[in-house]
């Protein structure tokens, strides 16, 4: 018989073997499929859309930034720009890069595509917003275009991606790039948000764990050069600049979100409230599920019974007593009433 | 819909038969479909027995995994199959269960709808009336739970409700037949053509949205003249419903207008492409101009017309003791305190009920299958047949059966209906909510309490549980990890071993605790590896799949004992020993013919334990477990029967069983004792087995009921491969673990 110490080790190299190269996402296995799945083609899309980003937001592409958003030398950059070139898909005069319209058309449609799929990753599944972006960037090379119409057509033929991005038709218009950065908004006009910037990755995930999204109401408390102090719907939250210019807004007349709002998380117990508004955050199946249990606007709500570890809470909706989880019922708007017991 | 022709024949069915034969539904020998609608929790499933009789059967949607019960019931000289939809809050099909719903009553046109509302709560439930009177008027309303509304002092006035909806309501309490000879009355005439007016509107809308409808309307009623229902057609086609733009492009919308004969009108002609195409482009234009949260703006204009219409026939007489009861009990079962001590409590009273109530009737199945029946037919059929046939009909596949169903029958037919007894009674629905917090933590549901407990009965039927769980990704995590609930037919394996292995190695006077004390962490052991593997599937394979929460909490209701009884026994117990039965003939066929085919000098079982035995030993088995895993996966009932006949086929040890390929098990404890350490077990053994017996494959009744659940290979194939590494990797370090610090 093996001797068990020595049995034990092998299973331990084993098992640590099979997690290094399986683990979601960073295991050796998945990193080796992806540097195979980078081909030229993708590179050719990715500056594409690089350079097309670039005009839209009116800062236009150069060889450097190019080299830096997709990872290349400065040598294998200029490679990639002479073959753009000779495919006549760009033009270059001194260091900006411009599109043809051959170009444009292209860029157009793998950021449909690319846009459509967020859409879809953000409404049809449960992946968390910091994964979106990844995965429609994996996603969208392989994509044909008459899978890209069959999954316009299940969404529903979105317009917006989930980060506020305007998707493009099929005939390649788009509507132009509006609004501004977050802190140039004036302290005096209320302001919606439109856009969510998703690259870099870090100030991203900063935004998403603020709970800021594309469609929210805000309005600047207080700026100082370093930080400023932002209403958001119900929140007060607090942004250093360079985080709060990748956020773009749109100047609104007046806040149709009334400022007497909570959210249904806070309703203790034995205590009513009337919807006012579903977060926009809540989005896909979850909205679509709570409006469908009678929670749209005007609606009465009462608290009823709380589970003995504190979560989750049942309300009684429209006669119904319904069990909500916490994270979903923050995300539920309410008016609160006068306490009923 | 209005009578497809009416000027022929004012009587003739509405249905669509060729729809309906592709939804699944034989209308042989009956002249009208039924359908029956509503929420869940309605007491829909009352009010279809109610009707049927308790004449029903069971049966998938085509292709989709959502169950449905159809049956018959005659009224005058007429007869009605009737078919029961998915429980569901709305039809804008945005689950499966809604999606079914919504395509039976739009294109199988039912000759009648009807919807199950709880009169309690009338608003709420008239959202999905509404609904349905968008799509048709053929419908009748049945205002159930009357008896419920007057204890609680609601008065419905049912009158001025069938004005403003415009349809029959028939008020009723389908638990005490009460109103049923008047919904028939109501259903016939309705089958007949006798319906007043056109569908109902949804008053109130967004001017935008108003403009939009109007415009597509116009488009789609080019496209199919005569469609009743063309506003509610465009509103689906500015929602972007899919199924409703194939069906235009395929024509089908324009075909449900065909009377049944065929021969009254000339066929309608398929719309041009071109003009399909065009209809769909602008309404997609149109989704544009209404905005964003256009299903916001549906399910609003909907519960405003919702609460318009029950305000003015629902009145509160001294509202405020109306839920006093059902808040008290709510109270007590969900308290700090109280809350889990009495879900405890409940449970071990169940399963004390199912294991002292099932001893005497297992033993008494066993004495006349396999004591009694056994050698008579083994008698009778080698009297007849060759040996091998004989051997191979009545040892391997007679037994096989005879020995799953005396096993598994009386604690199923125990313990399942106990349990709807709870369920029925609302009290399930407050654990999972007691619950869920724990459940939510490792990224599963409340309710997977309820499919675990169910598990405990048997696996299968706790993987069919799992559909009480609406979210996907919740409810695949539910079906991947039922099989930790250490089901009914390991319990004697766990409870034998423990007793000869581990109960013998304490001091006698505490044997018992202690061989019970093992059983029971190897359960608890099952509901941690529960939680473990739930929380590593919500985290990586399954981290993508859609999550959407929601609990209801039903009113208690007393629970109707005897039809309870019936469902339980069909739905459940049967239905799950069938499945049972099918995969057990033709695992005693393998049985018997591994032990009698002979392989070398000895049989074909023996050279595979042999070639087995090397790696049993590494993860502290042995070749003949293994093999008896190998061929007892049809149920885990006869793994111990199989281990005591291929330890004696393969030790040769005398004066045991009754021959090769014929499973035994033995009345004295002590000779099976001395049986199995006599050919080489240990306290480790009993261990790894005891571990093994818990965590390994799901058995194969299991394993089609998850296939059937899932329609999905991928997902299978993981419930059956990942307890099996677990349990070999389990084994193995707790075997070499044990060998190293025992030297």
């Amino acid at each position: 018989m093996t001797d068990p110490l020595y049995s034990l080790v092998a299973l331990t190299v084993a098992v640590g073997l099979l997690l290094a190269l399986f683990w979601p996402a960073t295991g050796l296995a998945w990193r080796w499929r992806r540097t195979l799945a980078a081909s030229d083609r993708v590179e050719v899309e990715d500056a594409l859309k690089h350079i097309w980003d670039g005009e839209y937001r009116q800062r236009p592409a150069t060889l450097e930034s190019l080299a830096g958003a997709l990872g290349l030398s400065g040598r294998a950059a200029v490679d990639l720009v002479d073959r753009l070139g000779r495919l006549d898909l760009l033009t270059h005069d001194d260091a900006t890069l411009r599109l043809t319209p051959d170009g444009r058309r292209d860029a157009l449609r793998v950021i449909r595509i690319h846009r459509l799929w967020e859409r879809y990753l953000a409404d049809e599944t449960g992946l968390d917003a910091r994964e979106w972006h990844a995965h429609a960037e994996r996603r969208e090379h392989g994509t044909s275009a008459q899978q890209a119409e069959a999954l316009a057509a299940t969404l529903g033929h979105p317009r917006y991606d989930p980060h506020g991005d305007p998707i493009p038709m099929p005939s390649g218009e788009l509507p132009p790039h509006q609004g501004m950065p977050l802190t140039r908004l004036s302290t005096d006009v209320a302001g919606e948000i439109v856009h969510i910037e998703d690259e870099p990755e870090a100030v991203f995930a900063q935004i998403v764990a603020l709970g800021l999204v594309p469609g929210m109401q805000v309005r600047i408390l207080d700026r100082t050069p370093h930080r400023l102090r932002v209403q958001a719907e119900t929140d007060e939250v607090v942004l250093a600049p360079v985080v709060a210019a990748n956020i773009t807004v749109v100047a609104i007349d007046e806040v149709t979100v009334p400022t007497a709002m909570t959210r249904l998380s806070a309703i203790e117990p034995g205590q009513a409230a009337e919807v006012l508004s579903l977060a926009a955050s809540c989005r896909g199946v979850q909205r679509r599920r709570l409006l469908d249990l009678g929670l749209v606007p005007g609606t009465r709500v009462t608290s009823e019974l709380r589970g003995p570890s504190g979560d989750p809470t049942a309300y009684r909706i429209r006669g119904a007593l319904i069990a909500l989880r916490r994270e979903q019922a923050a995300q539920i708007y309410v008016q609160r009433e006068a306490a009923t017991s | 819909m209005s009578q497809p022709s009416a000027e022929n024949c004012a009587t003739c069915p509405a249905h669509h038969l060729a729809n309906l034969q592709k939804l699944g539904v034989d209308m042989t020998g009956h002249d009208y479909v039924v359908a029956l609608a509503g929420n869940p929790n309605t007491g829909k499933s009352t009010v279809f027995n109610a009707l049927t009789g308790l004449r029903q059967h069971t049966g998938n949607w085509p292709g989709k995994t959502v169950t449905r019960a159809e049956g018959a019931f005659a009224a005058g000289d007429k007869r009605f199959k009737i078919v029961d939809l998915p429980g569901t809050y709305s039809l804008l099909s945005s689950s499966l269960d809604e999606e079914v719903a919504r395509d039976f009553v739009l294109f199988g046109q039912p000759d009648v709808t009807v919807v199950v509302v709880d009169a309690t709560c009338l608003e709420r439930n008239l959202n999905i009336v509404l609904q349905v009177l968008e799509i048709t008027n053929r419908v009748v309303v049945c205002l159930n739970l009357m008896d419920e509304a007057r204890r609680r002092g609601i008065e419905v006035d049912d009158r001025r409700l069938a004005r403003d909806l415009g349809v029959r309501v028939v008020p009723a309490a389908a638990r005490y037949n009460e109103g049923l000879p008047e919904l028939m009355a109501a259903i016939a005439e309705v089958a007949r053509g006798d319906v007043s007016g056109g569908p109902h509107r949804i008053g109130e809308r967004s001017p935008v949205l108003q403009r939009a409808i109007t415009r597509l309307t116009d488009g789609v009623r080019q496209l199919v003249p005569d469609l009743p229902n063309a506003a509610w057609v465009a509103l689906r086609l500015i929602d972007g419903d899919e199924r409703i733009q194939t069906a235009l492009r395929r024509g089908e919308l324009g075909d449900l207008h065909q009377p049944i004969s065929g021969d009254a009108r000339p066929p309608v002609v398929a719309p041009s492409q071109e003009a399909v195409e065009a209809l769909i482009v602008l309404a997609s234009e149109l989704r544009w101009q209404v905005g964003a949260d256009f299903h916001q703006t549906l399910m609003e204009a909907i519960y405003t017309e919702a609460a318009r219409i029950a305000d003015r026939a629902v009145t509160h007489v001294g509202s405020a003791k109306r839920f006093d009861l059902d808040r008290t009990i709510d109270r007590l079962v969900t308290s700090r305190f109280w809350g889990v001590p009495l879900m405890v409590l409940m449970l071990t009273v169940v399963f004390w009920l199912t294991i002292a109530g099932a001893n005497v009737p297992s033993g008494m199945l066993a004495s006349v299958l396999i004591d009694w029946a056994h050698p008579l037919l083994k008698g009778a059929a080698d009297a007849v047949l060759p040996w091998w046939l004989s051997g191979l009909l009545v040892d391997g596949m007679y037994l096989a059966t005879a020995w799953v169903i005396s096993v598994m029958l009386p604690p199923m037919a125990i313990f399942f209906p106990m349990f709807t007894l709870l369920e029925d009674f609302g009290y399930l629905p407050r654990v999972a909510f007691n619950l869920d917090r724990t459940f939510h933590r490792v990224g599963a549901h409340g309710k997977q309490a309820l499919t675990m407990a169910m598990g405990w009965g048997c696996n299968a039927a706790g993987v069919v549980a799992a559909r009480i769980i609406e979210s996907p990704r919740e409810r695949l995590i539910a079906i991947i990890t039922n099989n930790f609930a250490l089901c009914n037919g390991r319990w004697p394996t766990q409870i034998l071993v423990a007793t000869i292995f581990v109960g013998s190695a304490a001091p006698a006077h505490l044997a018992g605790l202690v061989s019970a004390l093992a059983v029971v962490s190897v359960a608890v052991l099952g509901v941690v590896l529960t939680f473990l593997t739930s929380w590593a599937l919500s985290r990586t394979v399954l981290r993508g799949e859609v999550s959407a929460f929601s609990l209801e909490l039903p009113p208690y209701r007393p629970p109707r004992v005897l039809a309870t009884l019936y469902t339980s026994l069909i739905d459940r117990t049967l239905y799950v020993l069938w499945r049972a039965v099918v995969f057990a003939l033709p695992a005693g066929a393998v049985i018997w013919l591994v032990s009698n085919i002979p392989w070398g000098d000895a049989s074909l079982a023996a050279a595979i334990v042999n070639a087995l035995q090397p790696f049993g030993g590494l993860i502290g088995l042995s070749g003949v477990i293994l093999l008896a895993y190998v061929v007892a996966i049809p149920a885990n009932e006869i793994v111990v029967p199989t281990i005591l006949m291929l330890t004696v086929l393969v030790s040769g040890a005398h004066g045991f069983g009754a021959g090769a390929g014929v499973m035994f098990e033995l009345d004295s404890t002590a000779d099976t004792a001395a049986l199995l350490r006599g050919s080489g077990w240990t306290l480790l053994t009993a261990v790894c087995l005891m571990l093994f017996s818990l965590v390994h494959n799901p058995c194969s009744t299991t394993i089609y009921t998850i296939w059937k659940e899932t329609r999905s290979v991928k997902w299978t194939t993981l419930s059956a491969l990942l307890p099996v590494a677990m349990g070999f990797l389990l084994c193995f370090v707790v075997a070499q673990g044990w060998r190293l610090v025992a030297g």
